[in-house]
């Protein structure tokens, strides 16, 4: 499979009464998007309002983030089998508004929503401060069931994200980035002395909140299997998770998983990039065992020998980490794994709730039990009234001066196990 | 300009009265520098001065461990120290366990910097290296100068309040405490440069070794169960509704110890859930799931125990720290004992 | 916690879905429970039969906590 990824460069979005793209500008129609959210009869109110990198702005509680994408040459739509028919995706052309985001948000499902701030101390964090931001402030029905509110909120930003990205569908890229993996014979054949990797995906699957679609099929029912790398990039993966905040890997790092960039940056030079196992977190002792058990047979029947894991959540997913990292080196294979940490506010306990000896090489995200000051910020894009209740938050966490005084695992994506941040703790 | 107090620690051999056949001297303390002190005060500098030294033979100190402290603490007290140096103790073991056990007690009793040093191999390192800073010196007194300078150094940051740097910087024995900072390079590059390295057979460094935890030996079984009063403890974040003390959905920092004398089971208006880690749907609709009141009601009745606890202990596990949940366990286990709990049912999600 | 109680001279015996962190973390006497979202019982049985089920596993705890042992065990059935 072969993706021409086109990267269309946005600095700054505006209110406008066309959605498009000029001149690195993205303008969004606020009406059109109010309306289409509101499609869904599940949700009563909805609002956009607007986030830039650098401005006083807190967004709370954020349910998703979504890069707006569209394909514009090969098959399929993106999100296959969720907002558009189910068909492989991954070939062909896509274009992508990097720099630009759909931040779902609104009164809370759960406590795993977590917060961006636009700027300020806390803003180093979440590379979310990043962008510029489409905030789609969702409100639900009264007597709407949690799983329903939460399905509703995901697909409208889904929706949101899709129809923004149709602008860029006859935009000229910055930048054409192209990633190739070939049917795995051929693959193999075409470096056949580089030594053969494989990155092992670890999927959030443990029900409301917990959950994470791959082509439209909940991951906890699904058994491992195997992918191009280049389907995520098209969305066939999207996030239906909050897990805690820190470690939310959002439909933007499905669509962006620097795991799979970073391997595809030493392809043909020192590694022989394979492509993804894809497994899941499932809350069932004897799902974990299957699932490792299959994802070890999977690595060792594709003849790997190297594999990066990475997981999502903490607490009993470490088990899955684990599980998979001593089954996969059990087959005489190389495992890396990337995780976050959960030492306390003092540092001083294990990180890591399971343990296994294979796990010898292992990359940290950072302590997410660590607390950070958040200053008042003039704007709140949602609500702080959950602050309390949310991960990360305590009693006495929320200030009446707005300012927040919380562990860093508050903040979308501050942890996220896959690496994508530079974040890290070392040991002192 | 008044000088920065020290008061440092030190055993008989040091303070140069005796050798091993003298170990058992007590206590005592001694007006300004003495023996190591001098090596300590020049490397510290002007602004420093030694108001103190405080002296005990090691095996006194080995066999007297309570009392010794206890006497040393009223000794140091007294001079209002800003700063305490204990040894280095090099590779001496019990005069090791002795500056790390002085200089823990003065970090707590004083809240002051305290600082020691050690050479490797040392049994005070394992012992005291998560609680304070101990410089790595070498294995004899040879280092002295050497090891006074290091310990000087970090000595004068503490007091100061500058960033103290990391182990390797500063030459004092890894804690064991997990800092965060900013890598040069995102986690996902450094784990396939990793991989590459480990694939190559070529050296690579582990950013978190695995950790250990520690073990108990299991309580001796249980003769008769239906003299026993048993209690209930859980991790599954099960709480009366609305949480009355605000334990966290995560990374909890508290316990709640509720009343269930009158109940027969777990009724889904009286308690709710606040784990951050799992679907709640099914323990929000009967909390039992979690807080197995009901079936317990009837093992009691029919006799199998000899009766239920009036409360359950309640927190929730996910993302707390082992050091929460070990101080949540050693305060809330007295409580047990006090109530002539014989036997716990714990239930974690 | 659940070494703590034991440490404090408490048979303790731990009821837990995931087997493996209560293993890593050091429990002696383990039984294991059904689910995470619902570890003393099973919503997809009938209320009756779900009851049943937490009533078997307490009794199994029971069990364990009459039952020597020398280290770290799990007690299957």
């Amino acid at each position: 499979m072969k993706l021409e990824l086109g990267k269309i460069m946005i600095k700054d979005v505006q209110f406008g009464e066309e959605t498009k793209v000029e001149k690195g500008t993205l303008y969004v129609n606020k009406e059109k998007i109010k309306e289409m959210v509101l499609e869904d009869k599940r949700l009563i109110k909805a609002d956009v309002e607007l986030a830039r990198p650098g401005e006083s702005v807190r967004i709370a509680p954020v349910k998703d983030v979504i890069e707006p994408r569209v394909k514009v040459e090969g098959n399929g739509q993106v999100f296959p089998g969720i907002i558009n028919k189910v068909k492989t995706v991954g070939e062909g052309r896509t274009h992508a508004l990097v720099g630009s985001n759909v931040v779902t948000c609104g009164k809370i499902v759960g406590f795993q929503e977590g917060l961006i701030d636009m700027s300020g101390p806390t803003a180093k964090y979440t590379p979310f401060s990043k962008t510029n931001n489409v905030c789609v402030v969702i409100e639900g029905r009264e007597d709407l069931e949690t799983h329903e509110y939460e399905e509703a909120g995901r697909l409208a930003g889904l929706k949101v994200a899709a129809y923004i990205g149709e602008a860029g569908k006859k935009v000229e890229p910055d930048e054409i980035v192209t990633y190739e993996t070939k049917p795995l014979l051929e693959q193999v054949a075409e470096y056949p002395d580089l030594p053969k990797v494989g990155y092992v995906h670890m999927l959030q699957s443990q029900g409301l909140l917990h959950d994470t679609y791959y082509y439209g099929v909940d991951a906890k029912v699904m058994v491992p299997t195997f992918m191009y790398p280049t389907e995520m990039m098209d969305g066939a993966i999207v996030s239906g998770n909050c897990v805690a905040p820190c470690d939310k890997v959002t439909t933007f790092h499905h669509f962006n998983n620097p795991v799979i960039e970073d391997l595809y940056e030493r392809h043909g030079k020192d590694i022989n990039f394979i492509g993804v196992v894809l497994t899941n977190e499932n809350v069932w002792l004897m799902d974990k065992e299957r699932s490792s058990d299959m994802t070890a047979k999977l690595c060792r029947h594709l003849g790997l020998d190297g594999v990066i894991i990475t997981e999502e959540g903490y607490g009993n997913p470490d088990t899955d980490l684990m599980m998979n990292c001593q089954k996969v080196a059990q087959e005489d294979i190389d495992v890396v794994l990337i995780t976050d940490e959960f030492p306390g506010r003092d540092g001083k306990s294990q990180s890591v709730a399971d343990t296994v000896p294979e796990a010898d090489a292992l990359v940290s995200c950072g302590n997410g039990n660590v607390i950070e000051y958040f200053p008042p910020m003039d704007k709140v894009i949602g609500t702080l009234d959950y602050i309390e209740t949310m991960i990360g938050g305590y009693e006495g966490s929320l200030k009446e001066d707005g300012s927040i005084e919380a562990e860093i695992q508050i903040i979308i994506a501050s942890t996220i196990a896959n690496g994508y941040n530079t974040l890290a703790a070392k040991g002192y | 300009m008044s000088k920065i107090k020290v008061v440092h620690y030190i055993n008989n051999f040091f303070a140069n009265i005796g050798g091993e056949e003298k170990a058992d001297v007590p206590p005592e303390i001694r007006e300004g520098k003495i023996g190591p002190g001098l090596a300590l005060e020049s490397s510290l500098g002007e602004e420093y001065e030694i108001v103190a030294t405080a002296i005990c033979g090691d095996s006194y100190f080995g066999e007297n461990i309570e009392e010794a402290k206890e006497t040393l603490m009223g000794m140091i007290e007294k001079y209002d120290p800003d700063l305490f140096v204990a040894g280095p103790a090099f590779n001496a073991g019990r005069y090791g366990t002795a500056c790390g056990t002085m200089a823990k007690e003065v970090e707590e009793k004083l809240n002051i910097p305290v600082i020691t040093g050690m050479y490797s191999e040392n049994p005070g390192v394992d012992l005291f290296k998560q609680d304070i800073h101990i410089i790595e010196t070498s294995i004899s007194a040879a280092g002295m100068r050497k090891a006074m300078k290091k310990i000087a150094d970090l000595g004068d940051k503490m007091v100061k309040e500058e960033e103290i740097l990391s182990p390797q910087e500063e030459g004092y024995f890894e804690r064991g405490i997990r800092v965060n900072y900013f890598n040069d390079v995102r986690g996902s590059k450094r784990a396939v440069d990793m991989l590459i390295k480990k694939m190559k057979k070529e050296e690579y460094n582990t950013e978190y070794p695995m950790p250990v935890f520690d073990r108990v030996d299991p309580m001796p079984a249980i003769k008769d169960l239906s003299k026993i009063k048993v209690a209930l403890v859980t991790s599954g974040g099960v709480v009366p509704q609305g949480n009355p003390d605000k334990i966290e959905s995560s990374s909890a920092t508290k316990y709640g110890i509720y009343d269930i004398s009158n109940l027969e089971s777990m009724k889904k208006d009286d308690f709710m859930t606040i784990h951050g880690g799992y679907d709640r749907a099914f323990v929000t609709e009967n909390p039992n799931l979690v807080v197995p009141l009901d079936v317990m009601r009837e093992y009691e009745e029919e006799g199998v125990i000899g009766e239920l606890a009036d409360y359950f202990v309640t927190t929730t596990g996910t993302g707390t720290s082992v050091g929460n949940a070990k101080g949540f366990g050693e305060e809330f286990s007295k409580k047990l004992v006090e109530d002539g709990v014989g036997a716990v049912l714990l239930t974690s999600t | 916690m659940v070494k703590e109680i034991e440490r404090a001279g408490i048979p303790v015996v731990h009821l837990a879905t995931i087997i493996p962190i209560s293993l890593t973390i050091g429990a002696n006497r383990i039984v294991p429970a059904v689910s995470i979202p619902h570890p003393l019982g099973n919503p997809k049985l009938s209320y009756k039969e779900s009851k049943e089920l937490r009533k078997e596993l307490v009794g199994r705890a029971f069990k364990a906590l009459q039952t020597e042992v020398d280290g770290q065990t799990v007690f299957e059935n």
